[in-house]
This record gives C-alpha cells, structure tokens and sequence, in this order.
C-alpha cells in the first residue's frame, strides 16, 4: 500500500514534469517572441531535469541544469536579444517552406523509428557484467559514472574532449580579427612603472625653460 | 492512514522549510544592519542609529518603506517579465538554502549532489539579470544587464573550479560530508582553509564577484555606469532583487564556511569548545565571512571592467586550473587520494 501510494506521487510528478517538457517545447516554436522562445527553452531543460531526478540520475539532472540552463542558454539569451531581425517578416514565408520543413520532418520520423524499432541490448551486456551494478544505496550515481568514465569510456571521453576543445579554438580563430592602432594597456608594464621611471624632476632656469 | 503519513511528511517539511526562511530572513535583516554599520565604522560615520535602539530596527523599516511606495512599471516594459525576474532572483537565491546543513543533519534536504545542486541554483541566478534588464525594455538596463550576466557567468568557472579541488580532497558531492572530511583531531589546523589557502582566496574573492558586491559591484555602479539592470525598479520588485542579492552573499558566505571553515565544527576540538551547539559555530563563522565581505566594501576602491574581466579570465581561472591538477597530483602522490582503489 505504501510502496503503491509513493509510486502514484512519483507518477504523478512524472505527468507534471513531462506535461511541463512538451509544453514548453511547443511553445520553443510557437512564440512570437524569440526571448521568450529561449525562456520556454529553459523551461524544458528544467524539467528535463526533473525528469532525470525521478529516475535517480541526480548527477546527470545537476549537470543538465549547470551545463545547458548556466551556460549554454545563457549565451543563447544573449545572441537572441541582440538580433534586430524581425520575425513578423519572417514568418510571412512560412506556407512557403512548410512542404521542406514537413518533407525533412518526415524523414527524421522514419530514421527514428527504424532505429528505434531495431534497437537490441548489446549481448555482451546482456551475458553478464564483468562488474556486478551495485545498487544505489551502495554507490551513488556520480561515483558510478566516475568509475565508467574515466576507465572503460576513458578514450570516448577524452576523444569528446578534443572535440569540443578544437570546436573552441575555430570559433576564436574565425572571429578574432588583428586591429592596428588600437591602445590596449599592458598591466605588468604599469605595474613595473614607479616613481624612478614615471616623474622626473627638473631644475627649470629662469627664462630658458628646458 | 498512509496518505496520513505522507501529509505529515509534507507538512514537517513545509514547516521546517518555513523555519528556516524566517529565521534566515531575519538574520539577513540584521546582516544588512552590520554591513551598513561595518561600512560607517571604517569610515568613522555613525551609520544607521535612529530607527530603535542603536538603529537595530533599521531594516524593518526600510522593509516597510519598500514595500508601501508604489511599485512603477515602464510604459513600453514587457509587464509580465518585468515583474518575474525580481521574483525569480529572490526564489532561486532562497531555494540554494535548502540543502545548507547547519549542523550535523540539519540539512533541510541532505541530498547526495548538494555542492552542485548549490552550484546549479546559484548559476540560474543570472536569468533574474537579464530578464529584468530586457524587460524594462530600456537601453541602460539591458547593457547593464548584459554586463552584469557576463560578470557573473566568468566567475562562476573560477568558482567551480575551486570547488572541484575541495571536492577532490573531500571526496564527495554531499555538503554535510565534506564538513565530516574536515573533522579531525587537529582542530581549525584539518579544514580546507589552510592546506587550500590559495583556493580559499580566489572563492572569497570570486564570491563577491559573483554576487556582485563591491569592488566588483558594476551592476548597480550608479555613479559612473548609470546603475545597471535594475535602474528601472522601484518598490517591492527592487527589494526582492536586493533581497536576492543579500541571500546570494550569505549562501556565499553559509558555502565558504562548508568548504573551507569546517561548517558546524569546533575550532578546538576538546571538551568545553566542543559543547557549544554546531549550528553557533556555523553561524559565527558565516558571520565572520560576512564581516570580512563588509570590510572589503569599505576599503577597496571599485575595479574597472576590463580590469575586472581580466581577473577572472587571465588570473583565476588559469590559477585554479592548476591547482586542480597540483592538489590532484599531490593526493595521488601522498596516497591521500579519497575513492581512489
């Protein structure tokens, strides 16, 4: 009865929490307004957050809302509120590109069901884990990813690393442009200044000046 | 009587949720009291004196001169963002405290990812700053809004850094115990603080930097940048963002004492010292954090944004960088190393 009863308000949070997700995905789409667009989007990632929690994924649910709210959809934020495009125009060609958009819709669908539909468990997985799971109360989830991560998939994230870090450098390289004559100040130049170097004092003669 | 039970669990933890809050609010109020005294003592003023006895009503009354004047939205100011950024500020910098232990199980909600659930509230705060600086729909909020997010979104890489080498020690993501990884017979000597002193400063400072008091208190420089992206407000929505910011800091300062002051242990870990109650200790020792915060005001001139961005991105985020790797080198060379088999 009581397991019964928890399980209905761990349901019951899961309707709320996935409601809330698919909601506010529509409106990423739906809204007029490209800000609120982004907030919609943050709504999402929130409650996708919420969602990992009901599964116990209390890692993945904390770096999901530090990764993509804190960081990613802040810069998001940022582009959307500096862009003076405006959408009202935009949306004017919307019949226009809606066979495109359908067709490529589509064709996402049918990938995703073909790879859904002959999705199987590794069988090495299934034959049995060389590491027994330990259950939750044993090993929290960090310390599980930890252990995977850094052995196992040790390459893969490495690897993800690389990429991410060549991602970086590109976008640096691509925007950062050589001005010339631009006064920039040097700090440790400033600092190394001091009485000695800055000020000289002079003896001025009367009417001759130096 | 099962659905009995779970009413009761709701209602308990409703209940200590809104202990908490009171108290937590009430010691703010008198927080912002000794800062504005702090601050006056430094500069030989009297600071506020007049509302009560030695003006220790202060706060309340500047709560009711808040919220009684009448609240001014912009004309061109989209109304419903307006009035939700102040509002999700204020929230998110009060729903970090329920996972802060205040003594040995304390903890409101002890979960297992507390650090990085504090880390992930205290990063969604920066959306309080830029919606209300887009909503007010006006140009001076939104570029101050924009230099406010860019502010705290730097030094937040320099804060978690700081917390990956006290996680590295510690060994774990749970608040309550990487105050039990402190304890120890050596007393004040086993906390963080003094075998991370580095780390230590660079969190005392980026704190202030991320909660953006002086010297790094840009956002609201009204003197030389037109306030920032809450010139707007006025009334009850400006308290609750000055509201937030006070929480902001003493989560900072309730953070650092987790980290590095040991949280509700004992100084002296011997009888008479250890009979005090832990939660006096946490408090004392958020209180001096604070202090040392107020000290700062009043001492250090106001940096320069470019100066500012060159602490954070030249300065401590390559410092904490290698430190995490030197205090991660030293565990594993000292055979220190927690988790590790």
């Amino acid at each position: 009865m009581r397991l019964e009863l928890s399980m209905t308000v761990t349901a019951a949070f899961f309707y709320l929490f996935a409601t809330i997700t698919i909601a506010s995905g529509f409106m990423v789409i739906a809204s007029r307004n490209p800000v609120q667009s982004v907030l919609f989007l943050i709504l999402a990632f929130v409650n996708a957050a919420g969602l990992f929690l009901l599964m116990g994924a209390e890692f993945l649910a904390m770096i999901l809302v530090i990764v993509y709210v804190g960081a990613v959809a802040v810069l998001f934020l940022f582009v959307v509120m500096m862009l003076d495009v405006d959408f009202a125009a935009l949306r004017q060609g919307f019949l226009q590109y809606l066979p495109i958009g359908g067709l490529i819709g589509l064709i996402l669908l049918l990938e995703l069901i073909l790879v859904v539909g002959t999705y199987t468990v590794d069988p090495g997985l299934v034959r049995s884990p060389q590491v027994p799971i330990p259950s939750a109360d044993v090993m929290t989830n960090t310390e599980a990813i930890g252990q995977v991560l850094y052995t196992r998939y040790f390459y893969f994230f490495q690897a993800a690393g690389l990429i991410l870090l060549v991602a970086m450098i590109g976008a640096i390289v691509l925007t950062l442009r050589e001005r010339v004559g631009v006064r920039r100040q040097d700090i440790s130049k400033q600092n190394a200044r001091t009485q000695e170097t800055a000020v000289e004092v002079r003896k001025v003669p009367f009417r001759q000046g130096i | 009587m099962e659905f009995g039970d779970i009413l009761l669990a709701v209602a308990i933890m409703l209940g200590k949720s809104l202990l908490m809050l009171v108290a937590l609010l009430i010691f703010i109020a008198y927080a912002l009291y000794a800062d504005r005294k702090v601050w006056a003592a430094v500069q030989l003023r009297r600071g506020p004196n007049v509302v009560g006895p030695w003006g220790l009503l202060q706060s309340f009354a500047d709560l009711l001169k808040f919220v009684l004047k009448e609240p001014i939205i912009p004309a061109p100011a989209n109304k419903g963002m307006f009035l939700l950024a102040p509002l999700l500020m204020c929230t998110l910098s009060l729903a970090a405290w329920a996972v802060i232990p205040l003594n040995a199980g304390w903890a409101i909600a002890d979960i297992n990812v507390g650090i990085l659930y504090i880390f992930a509230i205290s990063s969604l705060g920066v959306y309080g700053v830029i919606m209300g600086g887009w909503a007010s729909n006006s140009k001076y909020p939104f570029l101050g809004a924009l230099r406010s997010a860019a502010q705290m979104v730097s030094y937040e890489v320099s804060i978690g850094f700081v917390i990956v080498t006290v996680l590295m020690c510690a060994g774990t993501l749970n608040l309550s115990a990487i105050v039990e990884a402190q304890n120890s017979s050596l007393g004040i000597l086993g906390w963080y603080w003094l075998p991370l002193f580095p780390m230590f400063v660079v969190f005392f400072i980026s704190a202030m930097a991320e909660t953006n008091r002086p010297p790094f208190d840009l956002p609201e420089a009204e003197s030389e940048l037109v306030a920032g992206y809450m010139v707007e407000y006025s009334s009850t929505p400006y308290l609750l963002f000055m509201l937030g910011e006070y929480v902001a800091i003493m989560t900072m300062c309730a953070l650092g004492t987790i980290l590095f002051l040991g949280g509700w242990l004992s100084p002296i870990p011997f009888a008479p010292f250890t009979w005090v109650p832990g939660v006096i200790w946490f408090v004392l020792k958020a209180s001096f954090l604070f202090i040392l915060i107020a000290m700062v005001k009043a001492l250090v001139p106001r940096y320069r944004y470019d100066q500012l961005m060159r602490l954070g991105w030249k300065v401590f985020l390559p410092l904490s960088l290698a430190m995490v790797v030197i205090v991660a080198a030293v565990l594993m060379a000292t055979g220190n190393a927690p988790g590790v088999r």
